[in-house]
């Protein structure tokens, strides 16, 4: 069975550099097998692109399975495209029709700055993990594992929320450009475990003030990110980091 | 080249207690004048970076990405070994040393597995307490699972991303490092070349790839953990922008090449489907503990998998290794899948696939169950195939997945450039002509949490802390090197020339050559015809190969390029390795070796060796050295599973 084809029109986000400006460019594919993925289709653009002595659209993508957070962009308006709970590495292209029209942009935050076409800037994030996001212990100093028991509804729930990958959709799609699914994702994750009490309302302090001043706004229960999430994490999180938040401010002797 | 392991004294138990009490000390007040440049930050580069910062050293870590916390280390699925022993089902630190190195097929080095197996432990220790997830039974102790190439159960794991996990563990105690001062960051920068002065690796050129400006860096030792060359073959499970570039730069000034052609064909991935794909899906080797694998008995089948009667089915592995089953070494497990495909048994529109079947697992276990162990894969897999496997069965291939080869270290991790410390995948050192399953996050940790840190002390010690700085002559003339590099692949386009190729053509057709001459199964022929390829082809890529735009600016095809040629010539010496090495041995069967059940022959009397290459300048023939194996404690046997 020979696989299906179809034909497509895209209008690409084209910008030569952060301070430049941009503009959609349009752009005619034929013959994109219904089996490639969304980014093998962009390859086959850029291939195409090149061979006319083009430049090719940069994308940022690295493992292609969904894993590492690379990639991602907004298509037709949804990050990380129509499928639920999927990564742009991961669309398959049967999930559209033959002669679509798809709006290709990069992920928008003021958070985010654009650095050529879909590629943008994400590096605030991991400012924000540099404020909290980990469990003080030196290498060489930590107890037998067994000796840390954790029941194993709670691992499974730490284990939901440790799945985000990272890749910033949460804030693309958010009227507020609002980090908090990540924020809370991470929160969730060490406020679940035994392991992560000694620094539960220093964690939450800091790392809540360095997703202000990095610039991501709050949450106003819009559920868009959640909606957009390909690693399905639950705004459940958010919920949580807003108790731990309040819990650390109100009790904690500690100063964020 | 002098290729001195440097391996302790003393029984086998004891030998990294000696060296850990031999090794001089930097005392803490000095190490804070000390300025260490760490390349790459996935599981090994990571936990390196942050256990340095912790004893007080100043790291720079660099990586291709945007963010360490993409490194491809995230993709690991099934699991982490341990000798822990929890499921008091008989495993020890010697069993787990026994199983690694018989699983390399004897080509490994006895001190470095044996150490590798006792630091194992604290590996698991350290991940909990830094609120790694794992797994956990109900009584909230932790969970373990199996793995191919062993009877015991002693894989940790979270989920089916137990990489991702691990990764973002190390991640983070490196993030906190970051906070405190002692670790910086330099993502999205690619290293171009290594500076050695006075035969000493002493610092880095990089790319920075946003503004394309070369950026040098000065330090007192350099450390990679540069991952594997699966994208060789250009179809691998690897991420896109996994290369051999540090490696092979690091290479051309010296350092050697060990094992070259010992690369890890995984025998459970989805099967390739058409022209335009870019990379190969894994499927985790878990999937082995509950799913059962088998062919049609006839060839010509064209029934439905579902049905398929029983007795027209064949559980080949199960048929042929009933102790092992399903959970033969990878290596035994792909080359029968290529073998029931090359009967004309395959499945699939191609025929090169096998089934991965969970019928009976769910039919075991409950379909509850199932999905909570395999949830994420099996749904990875329908968003790839669109088929459910909790319905029907997976249809899998082998693809290249990891390599074992790589820079020549010593016990202590020091490439054959003093100074040059080499982890993870990026070193050849551990898992010898094969690697187990879940053994490649154990090794990138014991490497940067345990052993590293400990070793690179002694270099640092005798060296002293003072620096050249970046203005010395050593790193004008690297610079002008990738200049001049840089310059050459991006000339065709600028000359206007016809006739030219996309960086991606020419490195499948590179792909293509290794495949099928040096893939699953390789022969003198077919390796001398390879031989003669490469060179051809790489002549073709610097004539034809077209990059647009500039170097000044993020140019993600320039960037590709620069890997592609590594990988053009790296190829080489891969190929010229499994010449070279007439036996089978884990990855590498040579046909002219096998037994007669069709199971890799070693040839201990020739070949017990490691296989250490040196670059003999442009255009000449590399050099080929041999590190001699001794095995004091084990007797190497043919290996069986059966």
């Amino acid at each position: 069975m020979a696989a299906k084809i179809i034909s497509l029109n895209l209008k690409v986000w084209r910008q030569n550099g952060p301070d430049k400006k941009g503009a959609l460019e349009n752009y005619r594919l034929e013959n994109i097998s219904i089996d490639m993925s969304f980014l093998e289709m962009i390859d086959v653009l850029n291939e195409k692109l090149t061979v006319e002595g083009k430049e090719p659209v940069a994308f940022d993508h690295d493992c292609r399975e969904g894993i590492c957070g690379m990639c991602g962009a907004v298509v037709d308006g949804i990050a990380h495209g129509p499928e639920k709970e999927t990564t742009l590495c991961q669309l398959h292209m049967r999930h559209f029709q033959d002669g679509q029209t798809l709006t290709i942009e990069p992920f928008r935050a003021k958070a985010f700055p654009v650095i050529k076409d879909l590629v943008v800037d994400r590096s605030s994030l991991d400012i924000i993990i540099q404020a909290g996001g980990f469990i003080s212990v030196n290498t060489g100093s930590a107890p037998d594992a067994n000796g840390i028991p954790v029941p194993q509804h709670k691992a499974e729930q730490a284990m939901d929320a440790a799945a985000c990958i990272g890749c910033g959709a949460c804030v693309a799609a958010c009227p507020n450009a609002a980090a908090m699914l990540f924020v809370s994702a991470k929160i969730s994750q060490l406020a679940l475990l035994p392991q992560g009490a000694p620094e539960r309302e220093k964690r939450a302090l800091s790392m809540v003030q360095a997703m202000d001043k990095e610039g991501f706004g709050n949450c106003t229960n819009e559920r868009e990110c959640e909606a957009v999430c390909p690693k399905g994490i639950s705004i459940r999180n958010i919920a949580r980091l807003n108790r731990e938040f309040l819990r650390a401010s109100l009790l904690s002797d500690e100063q964020g | 080249m002098q290729l001195d392991a440097k391996i302790p004294e003393g029984p086998l138990s004891e030998k990294w207690d000696r060296r850990r009490f031999e090794n001089r000390l930097v005392n803490p007040a000095n190490k804070r004048k000390y300025e260490i440049l760490v390349v790459g930050t996935g599981l090994a580069g990571a936990s390196a970076a942050a256990t340095l910062g912790e004893l007080g050293y100043n790291v720079k870590a660099f990586c291709i990405q945007d963010s360490p916390r993409r490194a491809h280390s995230i993709a690991a699925q099934g699991g982490i070994n341990a000798a822990k022993n929890y499921q008091n089902d008989g495993d020890s630190i010697f069993r787990l040393f026994y199983d690694t190195i018989k699983g390399g097929d004897f080509r490994s080095r006895e001190a470095n597995v044996y150490r590798l197996a006792q630091v194992s432990n604290n590996i698991i220790d350290q991940c909990v307490a830094q609120g790694v997830p794992f797994a956990r039974e109900y009584g909230g102790t932790l969970a373990n699972r199996s793995f191919g190439g062993a009877q015991v159960s002693r894989t940790f794991y979270a989920r089916g991303q137990t990489g991702q996990q691990l990764l973002f563990g190390a991640y983070s105690a490196m993030m906190r490092q970051v906070a405190a001062g002692k670790v910086t960051l330099f993502p999205r920068r690619e290293m171009m070349d290594l500076v050695v002065i006075d035969g000493k690796a002493k610092g880095i050129v990089c790319r920075n790839l946003v503004t394309g400006r070369l950026e040098r860096y000065c330090g007192n030792a350099v450390v990679l953990a540069t991952g594997g060359y699966g994208n060789t073959y250009f179809l691998s499970t690897n991420a896109m922008a996994s290369n051999v570039t540090a490696a092979w730069r690091a290479y051309k000034r010296g350092a050697g090449f060990a094992n070259p052609s010992f690369v890890q064909i995984h025998p459970t991935c989805i099967p390739v489907h058409g022209d335009y794909q870019s990379k190969l899906t894994l499927m985790s080797e878990s999937l082995r503990n509950d799913g059962r694998v088998w062919v049609p008995k006839n060839s010509g089948e064209t029934r439905d998998p579902v049905d398929i009667p029983e007795e027209d089915r064949d559980y080949y592995l199960e048929r042929k290794y009933p102790s092992f089953g399903n959970l033969v070494p990878r290596d035994v497990a792909s080359r029968n899948a290529k073998e029931v495909c090359d009967q004309g048994r395959g499945v699939g529109e191609t025929g090169l696939a096998v089934y991965l079947d969970f019928r009976d697992a769910i039919t075991r276990d409950g379909h509850d169950v199932i999905m909570r162990k395999y949830g994420n894969l099996f749904h990875m897999y329908e968003k790839i195939t669109a088929q459910d496997p909790s319905c029907r069965p997976m249809m899998i291939y082998p693809a290249v997945h990891y390599t074992m080869g790589g820079l020549w270290v010593d016990y202590n991790l020091m490439s054959t450039v003093p100074g040059l410390f080499v982890l993870g995948e990026a070193n050849f050192s551990d898992h010898g002509a094969n690697r187990l399953g879940a053994s490649a996050l154990m090794q990138g940790l014991a490497d940067g949490y345990f052993v590293l840190p400990y070793t690179i002390c002694d270099y640092l010690a005798e060296t002293g802390y003072n620096m050249h700085d970046t203005n010395h002559d050593a790193y004008t003339v690297a610079e002008e090197h990738v200049v001049q590099h840089i310059d050459a692949l991006m000339k065709n386009r600028a000359a206007g020339k016809k006739g030219l190729q996309t960086v991606d053509d020419l490195h499948r057709r590179l792909g293509r050559i290794l495949w099928d001459h040096c893939g699953m199964a390789r022969n003198r022929d077919g390796l001398a015809r390879a031989l003669a390829l490469i060179p051809e082809l790489r002549q073709e890529f610097w004539d034809r190969v077209t990059v647009p735009g500039s170097g000044q600016e993020l140019n993600q095809a320039l960037e590709r390029a620069g890997r592609v040629a590594d990988f053009m010539e790296f190829a080489e010496i891969m190929v010229q390795d499994a010449l070279a090495r007439e036996e089978s041995c884990g990855c590498h069967l040579r046909e002219e070796s096998q037994t007669e059940e069709h199971e890799a022959l070693r040839d201990d009397a020739n070949y017990a060796h490691v296989a250490v290459f040196e670059y003999k300048g442009e255009g000449k023939e590399a050099a080929l050295h041999k590190e001699p194996l001794v095995f004091e404690n084990v007797t190497p046997t043919q290996r069986s599973y059966k």
